[in-house]
């Protein structure tokens, strides 16, 4: 019966769908026929004509509400009402066209900066890895129990664990390193992010070159030839994506290499910049590589099957156990291993600012919706009388209601469409501007990121839209009707209702406050934590002589190096040139143990460390780092003879305290310094100075570059005035001593450092961008509130002023109406701040999460914003003419 | 506005199918035929005839047909369909059954 019904009915709804008009005009001339009839009979009964035509009418009952129920008793009539609702709502807006772009634009910042921080986290963060099962993969390493828990990984510690492990597959090494590409047919020379690693390492990962083939063990020896794999944008930018490259050799740091494949589009690792691969036992000599206490490795591993990180871990930590035992002499052996997933190390340092800054947004989000909810409020006020007469002309509640949810929908799709393609726009932006994130490749508008933007939307209509339908009441229909301002009681629960809207609205802006705040305060104290050395006219540019042209230890080097600062030092606008491995601010670089000769031997396996810098005699006066006792380097001393060290007065602090260090000597090298290493004398002592910005000074030692022993460095120029206009003598200088070199990193001291806390000033940037949004929706909030009410009462105002009432009691009495919802969302936001600050403790640098300064500029700040918002309305309240208001109702 | 309650509503569909298994009627008839019957137990406004009737004729139980009235004036007919036939019948069996089950307890509560 059920299915023949609905088959019978087939034809019936087409035709209540094809042929709609033609329904409509039948049932109002069915309707008229039957009134006319009516009519006709009460005629007969002697009624007078107009008497007749309205009794029948009152008899018939409510027109509109009967062809309405009709009207929904056709198949299709929820389809119908909803483009009717669409067409209603549309035509509201586009009547209203000031509101409508202020409510969508309020919706788009909201929507566009949740959308774009999701894409984000999703791709960095959630997604998968791009390999092959990439849930076994695990990043290995070494625990080293005085301050690491993920400390790198030693070549002879890789070497054990990959012959007695049974936990993993395999074990993989990968090492961050730096090339030259030699110059040829027409390109310049280039330095270039590279790696190297052993042969298995993209089995390890489950990835296949593209093009050309995978390593070979036998490719991973230092017997064979050398061997390179090319990233796809390399090939595609230096090799113009020619087929014909795999099996050429290209000149890799002046030696020959065989190109043997290029890598898919997508791939990207350790790094994102990464662009060459080499197989690390081909570049690294065999001791190093077999050396136990020489950590410098990344080791990523596949877990079998069946097995846990956890006793992968514990079957790594018993080979290194054995091996920490066997080697009791060294000092720098490591008794433990570390495991943890690959994907957790590769994004452990950006997870924590990702979620503040999502969180940021969907406060932002928040904000929007209430602002948007309270406009709508704001305006269901406005059309309060043209909502009583409709309902008194039988338009149903729910019918009010559902119109209420499509014009916030409409508000919502179009905001939320204008939010797409910002994020859109922001997402390419930073794209481009941040190649150096992790997993920047992955981060991509795809499905999910639909889905969650429609649901966004949805979330935004659904609440913006039901805030303002609860105040529609049938109840008060009357009251509205005759309504004047005298009787706006009525609206005191909307007003109400708003008011609480804005405490939390303000409540939310403060801790978008609290958080931008701290971030600035801690990125400010971050620029001004002093490096230890000069930053102001300071140029430096990075240099390296490939080895087999510039073997080490040798002179070729050193001589090139002196002849260099030599030409440099005689350029015109140049002050000061020095030439250091590594200046402070540019990273950690480099560490060696030691001992100090005159003092008792250590215990077996212990010794003293420091960071390791190889400088020239004139580095230090160049980079401004003060000589504070003894001399800068003997430069007649050379090679061999070079047995000088200068230390930093840390080191001085920490392993002479009170004695004098001067003419002291340092033992490296060797084991645990009993024989072999290299002894050098005290000469000097120079202030500290910070590796990386935001990390306290660390013991350092300097060596003479005079040595011979490095064949790399940072150039430093000191100049008078604007340094970087040095930069291409400089390197016009080097391009005619070898026109081979690649310089690199040209940059002045504030540049290098503004590189260093990029990542800082970048979440800092955003998040003041956030809450300075934030702070002006909530300002935009308030004064509508304060407009409304103050309109709302000017009856009343009227009166007051008319019976005396002083124009600045008026005044102060709107003023803190307005100000009420503020102080309120103020005490709320900084109770909701001083939770979630804490979240940030780890984002702070030398700031405190409850830092007063920081909670009193937020509160002052709001409170002045809010004040200002409030005063316009509340003058413009206190200015009004009694007698007017008295009239206009 | 008078909506007639649910209990109204539902008798109201069964009146109107019963009256038009009699003979074919236009709305206004029907509406006369509906006073007549029930006289002033049933107070629905003469228009809420209209919603029901199109009601029903969407579920298929009655269908409708413009015709020349006596005097020559147009008028939609609506008559009972085959499936509105074999609704009435279920429609009456229940409401017979649901109808003796309440005079029933009805009578039991006087006693």
């Amino acid at each position: 019966m059920r299915f023949e019904n609905w088959l019978y009915t087939i034809p019936l709804r087409l035709r209540s769908l094809i042929r709609r008009n033609r329904m409509d005009a039948d049932l109002e001339e069915e309707l008229r026929d039957h009134i006319d009839r009516q009519i006709e009979e009460n005629l007969a009964r002697g009624m007078g004509r107009e008497e007749a035509r309205l009794a029948a009418l009152r008899t018939f009952g409510n027109l509109a509400a009967l062809r309405e129920q009709t009207h929904s008793s056709w198949s299709w009539s929820g389809a119908e009402l909803l483009l009717n609702d669409l067409r209603l709502g549309t035509r509201a807006l586009a009547r209203t066209p000031s509101f409508a772009s202020i409510a969508i634009l309020v919706i788009a910042l909201g929507i566009g900066a949740d959308v774009a921080l999701f894409t984000v986290v999703r791709g960095v963060l959630l997604k998968p890895l791009p390999f092959r099962d990439p849930g076994r993969l695990m990043m290995l390493y070494e625990i080293n129990p005085k301050d690491d828990p993920y400390n790198i990984v030693s070549g002879g510690m890789y070497a054990e664990w990959n012959k007695y492990n049974k936990s993993f597959s395999s074990l993989a090494l990968v090492q961050d390193s730096e090339n030259t590409v030699a110059a040829s047919g027409g390109q310049l020379p280039e330095n270039l992010t590279s790696a190297k690693v052993s042969w298995n390492l993209l089995t390890t990962l489950g990835v296949a070159p593209a093009l050309g083939r995978d390593f070979t063990a036998e490719d991973d020896t230092l017997a064979a030839n050398g061997t390179v794999l090319l990233s796809w944008s390399l090939w595609k930018r230096r090799y113009g994506a020619d087929r014909g490259i795999v099996n050429r050799t290209i000149y890799i740091d002046a030696k020959p290499y065989t190109v043997i494949g290029v890598m898919p589009e997508w791939f990207a690792f350790p790094r994102p910049e990464t662009q060459m691969w080499t197989p690390v036992y081909h570049e690294n000599p065999a001791k190093i590589m077999a050396m136990v206490d020489n950590h410098m490795f990344r080791v990523v591993g596949r877990l079998n099957p069946g097995v846990s990180l956890e006793q992968g871990k514990a079957d790594l930590s018993v080979i290194s156990q054995r091996v920490f035992d066997a080697h009791r002499d060294l000092a720098f052996v490591n008794p433990a291993a570390n495991v943890r997933p690959l994907l957790e190390h590769m994004v452990g340092a950006v997870k924590r600012p990702l979620y503040v800054l999502l969180a940021a947004t969907g406060c932002l989000f928040l904000i929007a919706c209430m602002n948007v909810a309270n406009l709508l409020v704001a305006r269901a006020v406005a059309r309060r009388k043209e909502q009583a007469i409709r309902t008194a002309l039988g338009g149903g509640w729910l019918r009010l209601v559902r119109e209420r949810l499509m014009e916030s929908l409409l508000l919502s799709t179009a905001g939320g469409a204008l939010g797409l393609a910002l994020a859109y726009g922001a997402l390419q932006w930073l794209v481009h501007s941040r190649r150096d994130l992790t997993r920047v490749e992955s981060i991509h508008i795809d499905a999910i990121v639909a889905m969650f933007t429609v649901g966004v939307i949805a979330l935004c209509a659904l609440f913006a839209g039901l805030v303002s339908a609860l105040t529609i009441r049938d109840k008060s229909l009357l009251t509205t009707l005759h309504g004047s301002s005298r009787y706006a009681s009525g609206s005191q629960s909307q007003a109400k209702l708003r008011r609480r809207l804005l405490i939390v609205e303000v409540g939310l802006t403060v801790v978008l406050l609290t958080g931008a705040g701290l971030l600035m305060k801690s990125y400010e104290r971050l620029r001004a934590s002093d490096l230890g050395c000069a930053t102001e006219n300071v140029l430096t540019m990075r240099i390296g002589l490939p080895g087999a042209r510039y073997k080490t230890p040798g002179p070729a080097a050193v001589n090139f190096f002196n002849t260099l600062l030599e030409k440099v030092r005689a350029l015109p606008g140049v002050n000061q040139a020095g030439l250091v491995t590594a200046v402070p601010g540019q990273g950690w670089w480099e560490d060696d143990g030691f001992r100090v000769v005159e003092h008792s031997a250590l215990p077996q396996g212990q010794s003293l460390d420091a960071l390791t810098r190889w400088a020239d005699s004139g580095y230090f006066a160049a980079m401004g780092i003060p000589m504070l006792r003894g001399r800068t380097f003997n430069d007649s001393l050379r090679l061999e003879g070079a047995k000088e060290v200068i230390i930093s007065e840390k080191l001085a602090k920490s392993f002479f305290p009170g004695e004098d260090p001067l003419g002291k000597h340092i033992k490296t090298g060797g084991d645990g310094g009993n024989s072999g290493g290299k002894i050098y004398t005290i000469v000097g002592i120079v202030g500290d100075m910070r590796y990386d910005i935001g990390e306290a000074p660390k013991e350092t030692k300097y060596f003479s570059l005079q040595e011979g022993t490095q064949n790399y460095g940072t150039l430093v120029i000191r100049s008078s005035h604007d340094a970087e206009t040095l930069a291409m003598p400089a390197q016009r200088v080097i391009q005619r001593m070898d026109r081979d070199l690649p310089v690199s990193d040209v940059l002045t001291m504030n540049q290098l450092l503004g590189k260093t806390t990029l990542d800082q000033s970048f979440d800092t940037t955003l998040l003041v961008g956030f809450a300075i949004v934030s702070l002006l929706l909530a300002a935009v909030g308030l004064f509508g509130v304060l407009s409304y009410m103050a309109s709302q009462r000017t009856g009343e105002i009227g009166i007051r002023l008319a019976l005396g009432a002083p124009r600045g009691q008026v005044l102060g009495k709107m003023l803190t109406d307005g100000l009420h919802p503020a102080v309120m969302g103020l005490a709320l936001g900084l109770a909701a701040s001083a939770e979630a600050s804490r979240l940030m403790r780890d984002m702070l640098y030398e700031t405190q999460p409850l830092d007063p300064w920081v909670f009193a500029a937020v509160s002052a700040t709001l409170i002045s914003v809010a004040a200002l918002a409030c005063i316009v309305p509340a003058w413009r309240a206190s200015r009004v003419d009694p007698v007017q208001a008295l009239r206009t109702e | 506005m008078s909506k007639p309650s649910d209990l109204v509503q539902g008798t109201l569909d069964l009146l109107v199918l019963k009256i038009l298994a009699l003979q074919p009627l236009h709305g206004w008839a029907l509406s006369l035929r509906l006073k007549q019957i029930s006289g002033d137990v049933l107070q629905v406004s003469d228009g809420s005839l209209y919603p029901a009737l199109h009601k029903l004729e969407q579920q298929g139980w009655i269908h409708a047909e413009w015709k020349p009235t006596e005097n020559n004036r147009r008028a939609k007919f609506y008559s009972l369909t085959r499936l509105g036939k074999r609704h009435l019948e279920w429609e009456a069996a229940n409401w017979e059954r649901i109808s003796t089950a309440i005079s029933g307890v009805m009578r039991l509560t006087e006693v």
